[in-house]
Protein backbone atom coordinates (compact mmCIF):
# COMPACT_ATOMS: atom_id res chain seq x y z
CA UNK A 1 0.00 0.00 0.00
CA UNK A 2 2.80 2.53 0.98
CA UNK A 3 4.36 1.76 -2.06
CA UNK A 4 1.36 2.91 -3.99
CA UNK A 5 0.98 6.05 -1.82
CA UNK A 6 4.84 7.19 -2.24
CA UNK A 7 4.16 7.13 -6.38
CA UNK A 8 1.50 9.23 -6.29
CA UNK A 9 3.48 11.61 -4.39
CA UNK A 10 6.53 11.55 -6.60
CA UNK A 11 4.33 12.18 -9.62
CA UNK A 12 2.24 14.94 -8.23
CA UNK A 13 0.84 18.20 -10.03
CA UNK A 14 3.32 18.76 -13.41
CA UNK A 15 4.65 22.57 -12.28
CA UNK A 16 2.45 25.03 -14.30
CA UNK A 17 5.76 26.26 -16.73
CA UNK A 18 5.52 29.91 -16.65
CA UNK A 19 7.97 30.51 -19.60
CA UNK A 20 5.24 31.89 -21.32
CA UNK A 21 4.38 34.64 -18.35
CA UNK A 22 7.28 37.05 -19.71
CA UNK A 23 5.40 36.95 -22.80
CA UNK A 24 2.24 37.60 -21.80
CA UNK A 25 3.13 40.60 -19.43
CA UNK A 26 4.90 42.26 -22.55
CA UNK A 27 1.82 41.85 -24.65
CA UNK A 28 0.02 44.03 -21.77
CA UNK A 29 2.73 46.30 -21.67
CA UNK A 30 2.17 47.03 -25.50
CA UNK A 31 -1.66 47.31 -25.14
CA UNK A 32 -0.70 49.73 -22.65
CA UNK A 33 1.86 51.73 -24.39
CA UNK A 34 -0.43 52.13 -27.11
CA UNK A 35 -3.37 52.67 -26.23
CA UNK A 36 -2.21 55.29 -23.21
CA UNK A 37 -1.30 59.02 -24.03
CA UNK A 38 1.54 60.29 -22.08
CA UNK A 39 1.09 62.74 -19.10
CA UNK A 40 2.75 65.79 -20.29
CA UNK A 41 2.23 68.33 -17.71
CA UNK A 42 1.81 68.29 -13.79
CA UNK A 43 -1.76 69.26 -12.58
CA UNK A 44 -1.75 72.03 -10.81
CA UNK A 45 -5.10 72.65 -10.55
CA UNK A 46 -7.79 70.69 -9.28
CA UNK A 47 -10.61 70.11 -12.15
CA UNK A 48 -12.83 67.88 -11.75
CA UNK A 49 -14.76 68.13 -15.07
CA UNK A 50 -18.75 68.27 -15.29
CA UNK A 51 -20.80 65.47 -16.60
CA UNK A 52 -22.38 65.56 -20.02
CA UNK A 53 -24.30 62.95 -21.99
CA UNK A 54 -23.64 64.35 -25.37
CA UNK A 55 -19.86 64.44 -26.00
CA UNK A 56 -17.68 64.03 -28.89
CA UNK A 57 -14.12 62.18 -28.87
CA UNK A 58 -11.24 64.61 -29.45
CA UNK A 59 -10.73 63.71 -32.78
CA UNK A 60 -6.41 64.30 -33.13
CA UNK A 61 -4.63 64.55 -29.72
CA UNK A 62 -1.90 66.27 -30.97
CA UNK A 63 -3.50 69.67 -32.38
CA UNK A 64 -5.59 69.92 -28.95
CA UNK A 65 -3.89 72.38 -26.23
CA UNK A 66 -4.81 72.56 -22.73
CA UNK A 67 -6.13 74.87 -20.44
CA UNK A 68 -7.00 73.83 -17.23
CA UNK A 69 -8.99 76.39 -14.66
CA UNK A 70 -9.72 76.01 -11.21
CA UNK A 71 -8.77 76.03 -7.22
CA UNK A 72 -4.60 75.11 -6.88
CA UNK A 73 -4.12 71.82 -5.64
CA UNK A 74 -3.51 71.69 -2.15
CA UNK A 75 0.23 71.22 -2.19
CA UNK A 76 0.05 75.14 -3.72
CA UNK A 77 -2.67 76.35 -1.99
CA UNK A 78 -0.23 77.87 0.87
CA UNK A 79 1.08 79.77 -2.02
CA UNK A 80 -1.35 80.51 -3.95
CA UNK A 81 -4.44 80.46 -2.13
CA UNK A 82 -7.98 78.95 -3.01
CA UNK A 83 -9.05 81.26 -5.55
CA UNK A 84 -9.52 79.74 -8.98
CA UNK A 85 -6.60 80.10 -11.24
CA UNK A 86 -5.16 78.89 -15.04
CA UNK A 87 -3.03 76.66 -15.56
CA UNK A 88 -0.96 77.10 -19.00
CA UNK A 89 1.60 74.88 -19.74
CA UNK A 90 3.37 74.24 -15.84
CA UNK A 91 2.75 76.82 -13.87
CA UNK A 92 -0.46 79.60 -13.66
CA UNK A 93 -0.44 81.94 -15.30
CA UNK A 94 -3.78 85.03 -15.97
CA UNK A 95 -5.77 85.93 -18.73
CA UNK A 96 -3.49 88.37 -20.80
CA UNK A 97 -1.33 85.13 -21.35
CA UNK A 98 -3.37 83.20 -22.93
CA UNK A 99 -2.00 85.20 -25.98
CA UNK A 100 1.37 83.98 -25.88
CA UNK A 101 0.45 80.60 -25.10
CA UNK A 102 -1.71 80.75 -27.93
CA UNK A 103 1.50 81.55 -30.23
CA UNK A 104 3.60 79.54 -28.52
CA UNK A 105 1.27 76.58 -29.65
CA UNK A 106 0.39 77.49 -33.28
CA UNK A 107 4.27 78.04 -33.58
CA UNK A 108 4.42 74.32 -32.47
CA UNK A 109 2.41 73.07 -35.24
CA UNK A 110 2.79 72.50 -39.08
CA UNK A 111 1.37 74.86 -41.33
CA UNK A 112 -1.52 73.01 -42.50
CA UNK A 113 -2.59 72.02 -39.03
CA UNK A 114 -2.43 75.04 -37.39
CA UNK A 115 -6.12 75.83 -38.65
CA UNK A 116 -7.49 72.44 -36.78
CA UNK A 117 -5.77 73.53 -33.35
CA UNK A 118 -8.38 73.22 -31.40
CA UNK A 119 -8.51 74.46 -27.38
CA UNK A 120 -9.59 71.82 -24.71
CA UNK A 121 -10.85 73.82 -21.68
CA UNK A 122 -10.76 71.65 -18.54
CA UNK A 123 -13.05 73.66 -15.85
CA UNK A 124 -13.49 72.97 -13.15
CA UNK A 125 -17.16 72.49 -12.63
CA UNK A 126 -17.71 74.80 -9.26
CA UNK A 127 -15.67 77.51 -11.20
CA UNK A 128 -17.39 81.11 -12.11
CA UNK A 129 -18.47 81.61 -15.51
CA UNK A 130 -16.72 85.15 -14.85
CA UNK A 131 -12.80 83.81 -15.68
CA UNK A 132 -14.12 81.21 -18.64
CA UNK A 133 -15.98 84.04 -20.30
CA UNK A 134 -12.92 85.98 -19.85
CA UNK A 135 -10.91 83.08 -21.31
CA UNK A 136 -12.75 82.68 -23.85
CA UNK A 137 -13.09 86.28 -25.06
CA UNK A 138 -9.40 86.84 -25.00
CA UNK A 139 -9.43 83.45 -27.05
CA UNK A 140 -11.81 84.92 -29.53
CA UNK A 141 -9.40 88.13 -29.98
CA UNK A 142 -6.45 85.57 -30.59
CA UNK A 143 -8.95 83.88 -33.31
CA UNK A 144 -8.38 80.22 -31.97
CA UNK A 145 -12.07 79.64 -32.18
CA UNK A 146 -11.90 75.96 -32.00
CA UNK A 147 -12.75 75.33 -28.72
CA UNK A 148 -13.94 71.99 -26.46
CA UNK A 149 -15.43 71.96 -23.41
CA UNK A 150 -13.99 69.09 -21.87
CA UNK A 151 -16.60 66.66 -20.01
CA UNK A 152 -17.48 63.71 -18.09
CA UNK A 153 -19.04 61.02 -20.20
CA UNK A 154 -22.38 60.94 -18.11
CA UNK A 155 -22.76 57.12 -17.02
CA UNK A 156 -19.75 56.10 -16.75
CA UNK B 1 31.90 20.39 -27.02
CA UNK B 2 32.06 24.53 -27.47
CA UNK B 3 28.59 24.99 -26.99
CA UNK B 4 28.48 22.81 -23.71
CA UNK B 5 30.80 26.07 -21.96
CA UNK B 6 28.14 28.67 -22.92
CA UNK B 7 25.95 28.44 -20.10
CA UNK B 8 22.13 29.33 -20.55
CA UNK B 9 20.64 32.67 -19.77
CA UNK B 10 17.91 32.15 -17.32
CA UNK B 11 15.13 33.93 -18.48
CA UNK B 12 12.95 32.95 -15.12
CA UNK B 13 13.81 37.07 -14.39
CA UNK B 14 12.05 38.17 -17.33
CA UNK B 15 8.60 38.34 -16.27
CA UNK B 16 9.57 40.49 -12.97
CA UNK B 17 11.83 43.27 -15.65
CA UNK B 18 8.22 43.44 -17.50
CA UNK B 19 5.87 43.85 -14.44
CA UNK B 20 8.37 46.45 -13.49
CA UNK B 21 8.27 48.40 -17.27
CA UNK B 22 4.33 47.76 -16.79
CA UNK B 23 4.10 49.14 -13.25
CA UNK B 24 6.22 52.19 -14.53
CA UNK B 25 3.88 52.46 -17.31
CA UNK B 26 0.66 53.09 -15.61
CA UNK B 27 2.60 54.93 -13.47
CA UNK B 28 3.46 57.83 -16.04
CA UNK B 29 0.36 57.80 -18.15
CA UNK B 30 -3.18 59.02 -18.27
CA UNK B 31 -6.02 56.70 -19.47
CA UNK B 32 -9.09 58.83 -19.75
CA UNK B 33 -10.04 59.56 -23.44
CA UNK B 34 -10.54 63.12 -23.78
CA UNK B 35 -14.47 64.05 -24.18
CA UNK B 36 -16.25 66.82 -24.49
CA UNK B 37 -18.72 69.44 -26.15
CA UNK B 38 -16.98 70.87 -29.64
CA UNK B 39 -17.69 74.44 -30.01
CA UNK B 40 -16.89 77.45 -32.44
CA UNK B 41 -16.57 80.54 -31.08
CA UNK B 42 -17.55 83.15 -33.40
CA UNK B 43 -14.79 85.59 -34.61
CA UNK B 44 -14.15 88.91 -33.08
CA UNK B 45 -15.90 91.90 -34.61
CA UNK B 46 -13.64 94.02 -36.70
CA UNK B 47 -12.88 97.37 -34.90
CA UNK B 48 -12.74 99.01 -37.65
CA UNK B 49 -16.22 98.02 -39.66
CA UNK B 50 -19.70 99.77 -38.58
CA UNK B 51 -21.78 97.76 -36.04
CA UNK B 52 -24.10 96.33 -38.19
CA UNK B 53 -26.62 93.99 -36.31
CA UNK B 54 -27.61 91.39 -38.84
CA UNK B 55 -31.48 92.07 -38.10
CA UNK B 56 -33.23 88.52 -37.32
CA UNK B 57 -36.61 88.39 -36.51
CA UNK B 58 -37.96 88.25 -33.09
CA UNK B 59 -39.38 85.16 -33.55
CA UNK B 60 -36.26 83.10 -34.38
CA UNK B 61 -34.65 83.91 -31.37
CA UNK B 62 -34.82 81.82 -28.01
CA UNK B 63 -32.78 83.28 -25.50
CA UNK B 64 -31.96 81.37 -22.55
CA UNK B 65 -30.75 82.74 -19.73
CA UNK B 66 -28.56 81.08 -17.25
CA UNK B 67 -28.63 83.80 -13.78
CA UNK B 68 -26.35 84.10 -11.11
CA UNK B 69 -27.98 81.97 -9.07
CA UNK B 70 -27.74 78.83 -11.80
CA UNK B 71 -31.56 79.59 -12.08
CA UNK B 72 -32.36 78.57 -16.17
CA UNK B 73 -34.83 80.68 -17.98
CA UNK B 74 -35.89 80.08 -21.83
CA UNK B 75 -37.87 83.12 -23.50
CA UNK B 76 -39.14 84.43 -20.20
CA UNK B 77 -40.16 80.71 -18.83
CA UNK B 78 -38.86 79.48 -15.83
CA UNK B 79 -37.16 76.34 -15.79
CA UNK B 80 -36.94 74.42 -13.13
CA UNK B 81 -35.24 71.58 -14.55
CA UNK B 82 -32.81 71.41 -16.98
CA UNK B 83 -33.92 68.06 -18.97
CA UNK B 84 -37.24 70.29 -19.60
CA UNK B 85 -35.71 72.16 -21.98
CA UNK B 86 -35.11 69.22 -24.44
CA UNK B 87 -38.48 69.63 -25.31
CA UNK B 88 -38.61 73.67 -25.69
CA UNK B 89 -35.73 73.66 -27.88
CA UNK B 90 -37.24 70.51 -30.13
CA UNK B 91 -40.35 73.02 -30.18
CA UNK B 92 -39.18 75.94 -30.95
CA UNK B 93 -36.67 74.45 -33.90
CA UNK B 94 -39.36 71.86 -35.66
CA UNK B 95 -42.43 74.12 -34.83
CA UNK B 96 -44.94 71.28 -36.24
CA UNK B 97 -47.78 73.29 -35.78
CA UNK B 98 -46.20 76.43 -37.53
CA UNK B 99 -46.80 78.50 -34.17
CA UNK B 100 -46.36 82.68 -35.27
CA UNK B 101 -44.39 82.33 -32.33
CA UNK B 102 -41.90 79.57 -33.05
CA UNK B 103 -39.45 79.59 -35.47
CA UNK B 104 -39.79 80.34 -39.09
CA UNK B 105 -39.04 77.87 -41.73
CA UNK B 106 -37.18 78.85 -44.97
CA UNK B 107 -37.46 76.51 -48.10
CA UNK B 108 -33.69 75.51 -48.87
CA UNK B 109 -32.30 73.10 -52.08
CA UNK B 110 -30.19 71.04 -50.07
CA UNK B 111 -27.40 69.35 -52.49
CA UNK B 112 -28.16 65.75 -53.22
CA UNK B 113 -31.38 65.90 -51.15
CA UNK B 114 -34.29 68.43 -52.16
CA UNK B 115 -35.64 71.14 -51.05
CA UNK B 116 -36.41 70.70 -47.13
CA UNK B 117 -37.61 73.66 -44.87
CA UNK B 118 -34.85 74.72 -42.84
CA UNK B 119 -35.83 76.56 -39.29
CA UNK B 120 -34.51 79.73 -38.89
CA UNK B 121 -33.99 79.08 -35.25
CA UNK B 122 -30.77 80.28 -33.58
CA UNK B 123 -30.53 79.44 -29.71
CA UNK B 124 -28.60 82.31 -28.10
CA UNK B 125 -27.00 81.56 -25.07
CA UNK B 126 -26.34 84.27 -22.11
CA UNK B 127 -25.24 83.64 -18.90
CA UNK B 128 -23.84 85.38 -16.01
CA UNK B 129 -20.48 86.20 -15.00
CA UNK B 130 -21.01 84.15 -11.43
CA UNK B 131 -23.08 81.37 -13.01
CA UNK B 132 -21.53 78.17 -12.04
CA UNK B 133 -19.64 76.29 -15.24
CA UNK B 134 -21.25 73.19 -13.98
CA UNK B 135 -24.59 74.59 -14.79
CA UNK B 136 -23.68 75.90 -17.72
CA UNK B 137 -22.07 72.50 -19.16
CA UNK B 138 -25.57 71.33 -18.69
CA UNK B 139 -27.58 73.33 -20.43
CA UNK B 140 -25.12 73.15 -22.94
CA UNK B 141 -25.37 69.62 -23.48
CA UNK B 142 -29.17 69.67 -22.99
CA UNK B 143 -29.49 72.25 -26.04
CA UNK B 144 -26.96 69.43 -28.11
CA UNK B 145 -29.04 66.78 -26.68
CA UNK B 146 -32.36 68.65 -27.65
CA UNK B 147 -30.49 68.98 -31.88
CA UNK B 148 -28.97 65.36 -31.96
CA UNK B 149 -33.08 64.20 -31.00
CA UNK B 150 -34.06 66.39 -33.73
CA UNK B 151 -31.52 65.06 -35.86
CA UNK B 152 -31.60 61.67 -35.46
CA UNK B 153 -35.99 61.96 -35.83
CA UNK B 154 -35.09 63.50 -39.21
CA UNK B 155 -32.60 60.47 -40.10
CA UNK B 156 -34.74 57.86 -39.52
CA UNK B 157 -37.43 59.46 -41.35
CA UNK B 158 -36.01 60.02 -44.65
CA UNK B 159 -32.53 57.76 -44.35
CA UNK B 160 -34.12 54.69 -41.98
CA UNK B 161 -31.41 54.41 -39.91
CA UNK B 162 -29.56 56.85 -36.44
CA UNK B 163 -27.59 59.54 -37.38
CA UNK B 164 -24.51 58.63 -36.21
CA UNK B 165 -25.00 55.57 -38.50
CA UNK B 166 -24.98 57.40 -41.64
CA UNK B 167 -22.60 57.52 -44.13
CA UNK B 168 -20.19 61.04 -44.59
CA UNK B 169 -22.90 62.50 -47.46
CA UNK B 170 -25.80 61.91 -45.52
CA UNK B 171 -24.94 62.89 -42.33
CA UNK B 172 -23.93 66.43 -44.56
CA UNK B 173 -27.77 66.78 -45.74
CA UNK B 174 -28.66 66.22 -42.26
CA UNK B 175 -26.46 68.64 -40.86
CA UNK B 176 -27.60 71.08 -43.38
CA UNK B 177 -30.88 70.23 -42.97
CA UNK B 178 -30.99 70.78 -39.06
CA UNK B 179 -28.04 73.47 -38.11
CA UNK B 180 -26.87 73.83 -34.70
CA UNK B 181 -26.95 77.25 -34.37
CA UNK B 182 -25.94 78.13 -30.73
CA UNK B 183 -24.95 81.57 -30.38
CA UNK B 184 -23.13 82.63 -27.43
CA UNK B 185 -23.55 86.44 -27.12
CA UNK B 186 -21.47 88.57 -26.27
CA UNK B 187 -21.01 88.09 -22.08
CA UNK B 188 -23.42 90.60 -19.90
CA UNK B 189 -24.63 90.52 -16.96
CA UNK B 190 -27.87 89.66 -16.82
CA UNK B 191 -28.06 90.12 -12.84
CA UNK B 192 -26.69 93.61 -12.94
CA UNK B 193 -29.53 94.34 -15.89
CA UNK B 194 -32.45 94.08 -13.76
Amino acid sequence: MAKFIRKGKDEGMPAISTASLPDIVFMILMFFMVSVSMRKTDRMVQVKLPEASETAKLERKELASYIYIGAPTKQYQNQFGTDTRIQLNDSYKTVNDIRDFVAAEREARSEVDRELMTISLNVDEGTLMGIVTDVKQELRRCSALKIMYAARPAGK
Amino acid sequence: MASKKTPEINGGSMADISFLMLIFFLMVSTMDSEQGLARRLPPMPDKNAKVEDIKVNRRNILEVKINSRDAVFAGSEYISDVSQLDQIVIDFLTNPTNNEKLSAKKEREIEGFGTYPVSEGVISLQNDRSTHYEIYLEVQNALVRAINTIRDDFAMQHFGKKYAALGEDQQKIVRTAIPQNISEAEPKDVSKKK
